[in-house]
């Protein structure tokens, strides 16, 4: 069996050490959510950092904050999930480049390289073990969580460090825009569910957990499952995957007291989510949480993040509003995401 | 559970050929695919040397059986070229009843038309289908799409060693039971942005590559495509294809030196090569041949060689560097020395490094600089190490050989 030992977390939310679980919710007004970010030099040489990208600060420090968090210094593998990798970097040369060829500054090529987190990560901690990175979209961490499950399983690793990270900018968000399935206009991140305009809120962060093959003081939850469905033919197809899914770790529908939804705000989406799980754990209490972070690839990160501390400290967030009854219990969770409606992606977490 | 992994089907577009066997065929004639840009739009189109694939997008477009309307990069083009010539090479496509995951690796994506439409994408709505294309799980959603694929698929970036560890997470999923079979591999186009990136490094070399070469000056870069359709011996069974080859040891290590130099004394390396034999069984005077990442960079060369002199402290193998042939594949460079190792291992045959001529002062062994033909090979290894010092080896056996 795998565990959740350790969290290091920076997001759009006060999730930083010693910031609690979620009691003061961050509102934000704005395009996208951008991360609430720790003073890095308490994580990362100033020298080296003046040279890093945002996103490789904040996958660093997250990371060595999950080491922290779970009480090792070296982890026997290092595993990283990103979309899009650093989108300031790639924007940097891209704005430069697509005008005119000319001789580029070499550092925002090598840090748009998609594995330059898990290897700064690497060098960081100067950690000579197995090194991957995970680069398909909502896939991306659950590739991760599948990597470590592995190499707990094979005897590999005793802790693995994996996580998800993704970060979003401006010029980003105007060009995803043009699909239609973004929201136009900046709004309260509070008001995302009652908003009247379509489309998703977009948002940012990074996650990173150990997951360990020995249960100790420092556990959350257990990491039970993770599972991907590609193009699913219809919303039942993918009600019946659930259901197996389940069956597969030795659950009734019934036995899920809590589903961390995919919805985001784009309604037609939002729609084949609550459809996807009513239809498969109609009994089952349901929480939004995306109004907290936004939507990105890997933000199943930000989910696991909340599965893990409702399961250990046994009380779900004020923030989150709950869809249909309090849970008697909180055992069983199960996370859902989904790349519009493509790529499905489901995680249990258990006691 | 699974132990053995099974290779029966291969695919492979370079500039050498746009099947395995015109790929085969351009390395026993001694045919580089290296030369003129003649494709990519880019101001260094004079200045320096690749491998292309022989055709226009559009050609590709063509043999991809894709209409040229649509939007697709030319890294997903490669990819399902490559990938449907080796899943129909193995007719997986008649055992719905196996479990088959895509696994690949690529770094550049959709980026060849993201450079292109950047300024349309930022100003205006006229390009807007190619905004989706970007990313790297485009290619391989794609490729899922025209093998009919939905099991499991993901897509892995680890710079130049993408492909290898796509091999290698593909066995291993098959080996915990997961999968039955994979197509498994990478591919990558040349885009103006890694050009230049590669270009701001100064690690390009603006004549012929020189692996190994005391006088090497830097890498010339390729482009294609390269799949290798794995089987576990129980699918095998079912599918009753013939067997290629083995799968028999792989490995990965990481530097932790720095995010684009080797260490000098190859640590990465050495241990990636270390725990492949050391899966494989075997000992270190049991590998005939190795096909080294010999990228012709000052530094991964010295830094490469020198592991190799450090874990074979015997009899130091046969070794080249097939990248004058190929042009360095980046994330494709994994799977596309993984086949022609296998390639060398199936007809006996060492292939040359060539445009070598004066010995590394540092290094005691030579590369094999002229082809070997007739050679006993039962096991070769393949390395392919990345920035970030993310580094992988395979190893392949001869099939009915202990």
């Amino acid at each position: 069996m795998e565990y959740i030992n350790g969290i290091g977390i920076i997001s759009p939310q006060n999730t930083l050490p010693g910031q609690g679980f979620l009691e003061a919710v961050v509102e934000q007004t704005a395009d996208f959510l951008k991360s609430v970010e720790p003073v890095y030099k308490s994580y990362i040489d100033p020298i080296a950092s003046r040279r890093m990208s945002r996103l490789i600060k904040m996958g660093i420090t997250s990371a060595k904050i999950c080491l922290r968090d779970a009480g090792i210094d070296a982890p026997d593998a290092i595993i990283t999930g990103t979309g899009l990798g650093s989108v300031e970097d790639t924007e940097k040369i891209l704005g430069e480049l697509t005008i005119e060829e000319k001789f580029l500054n070499p550092s925002p090529f090598i840090q748009s390289t998609y594995n330059t987190i898990s290897s700064q990560i690497a060098i960081s901690l100067k950690c000579h073990e197995y090194n991957s990175t995970f680069v398909h979209r909502c896939f991306s961490l659950e590739s991760c969580l599948t990597d470590a499950v592995l190499q707990i399983r094979e005897g590999s690793a005793a802790n693995v460090l994996a996580g998800g990270i993704d970060e979003m900018t401006l010029n980003h968000l105007t060009i995803i825009r043009r699909l239609g399935m973004w929201k136009r206009e900046a709004i309260r991140n509070l008001d995302l569910w009652t908003s009247e305009t379509p489309g998703a809120l977009a948002g940012e962060g990074s996650a990173y957990f150990v997951i360990s093959s020995e249960k100790n003081e420092k556990t959350y939850a257990r990491l039970a499952a993770v599972e991907t469905l590609y193009k699913p033919s219809s919303t039942m197809q993918t009600a019946s995957f659930v259901k197996q899914f389940l069956a597969d770790n030795g659950l009734m529908p019934a036995e899920v007291d809590l589903v961390l939804m995919g919805s985001n705000g784009y309604s037609e989406h939002d729609r084949v989510c609550n459809e996807v799980i009513m239809q498969s754990v109609p009994a089952a209490a349901r929480v939004l949480y995306k109004h907290l972070c936004g939507e990105y690839h890997t933000v199943s990160g930000f989910a696991l993040y909340l599965a893990a501390n409702i399961i250990s400290r046994q009380m779900i967030p004020s923030c989150m509003p709950l869809l249909q009854r309090k849970p008697e219990k909180l055992e069983n969770i199960l996370i859902h995401n989904h790349f519009r409606n493509t790529d499905h992606a489901f995680i249990l977490v258990r006691v | 559970m699974p132990s053995r992994i099974f290779v029966t089907g291969l695919g492979f577009i370079s500039g050498l050929g746009n099947n395995a066997q015109e790929n085969l065929n351009s390395l026993l004639n001694l045919r580089s695919g290296i030369g003129r840009i003649r494709h990519i739009e880019t101001s260094l189109r004079d200045e320096l040397l690749v491998s292309e694939v022989r055709m226009a997008s559009e050609e590709l477009s063509c043999l991809a059986g894709v209409p040229s309307t649509e939007a697709y990069s030319r890294n997903t083009l490669l990819g399902i070229i490559a990938a449907k010539e080796a899943y129909r090479h193995a007719s997986l496509g008649d055992h719905p009843g196996l479990r088959t995951g895509l696994i690949s690796g690529t770094t550049v994506g959709g980026m060849d038309q993201c450079e292109k439409y950047y300024q349309d994408f930022l100003f205006n709505d006229s390009k807007n289908a190619f905004i989706d294309i970007y990313d790297c799980a485009d290619s391989t959603e794609k490729i899922a799409d025209h093998l009919g694929l939905k099991g499991f698929m993901t897509t892995i970036s680890t710079a130049c060693s993408s492909a290898a560890n796509s091999i290698m997470f593909a066995a291993r999923l098959m080996k915990a039971g997961k999968l039955d079979c994979a197509v498994a591999g990478g591919t990558e186009s040349l885009t103006k942005f890694h050009l230049n990136g590669f270009n701001a490094l100064k690690i390009l070399d603006k004549q012929l590559c020189r692996p190994f070469d005391a006088g090497r000056n830097g890498i010339n870069l390729g482009e294609g495509a390269a799949y290798l359709i794995l089987e576990t011996e129980e699918a095998n069974e079912k599918t009753g294809n013939r067997v290629i080859c083995e799968l028999a040891g792989y490995g990965n290590a990481c530097e932790a030196f720095h995010q684009t130099a080797s260490s000098p004394d190859g640590t990465g390396a050495y241990l990636a090569m270390k725990k492949a034999l050391e899966m494989s069984g075997k000992t270190p005077d049991a590998v005939d041949y190795i096909n080294a990442h010999g990228t012709g960079t000052d530094n991964n060369d010295l830094s490469e060689g020198r592991a190799i002199e450090n874990l074979f402290t015997g009899k130091i193998p046969w070794v080249s560097s097939t990248k004058p042939f190929t042009g360095h594949m980046t994330s494709a460079a994994g799977s596309a020395e993984a086949i022609i190792s296998i390639l060398g291992l199936v007809h006996g045959i060492v292939w040359p490094n060539m445009n070598f001529s004066n010995q590394m002062p540092e290094l005691k062994f030579r590369p094999v600089t002229e082809m070997i033909r007739g050679a006993n090979l039962n096991l070769v290894m393949s390395n392919s190490f990345g920035f970030g010092g993310n580094d992988s080896s395979l190893i392949f056996k001869k099939y009915g050989v202990h």
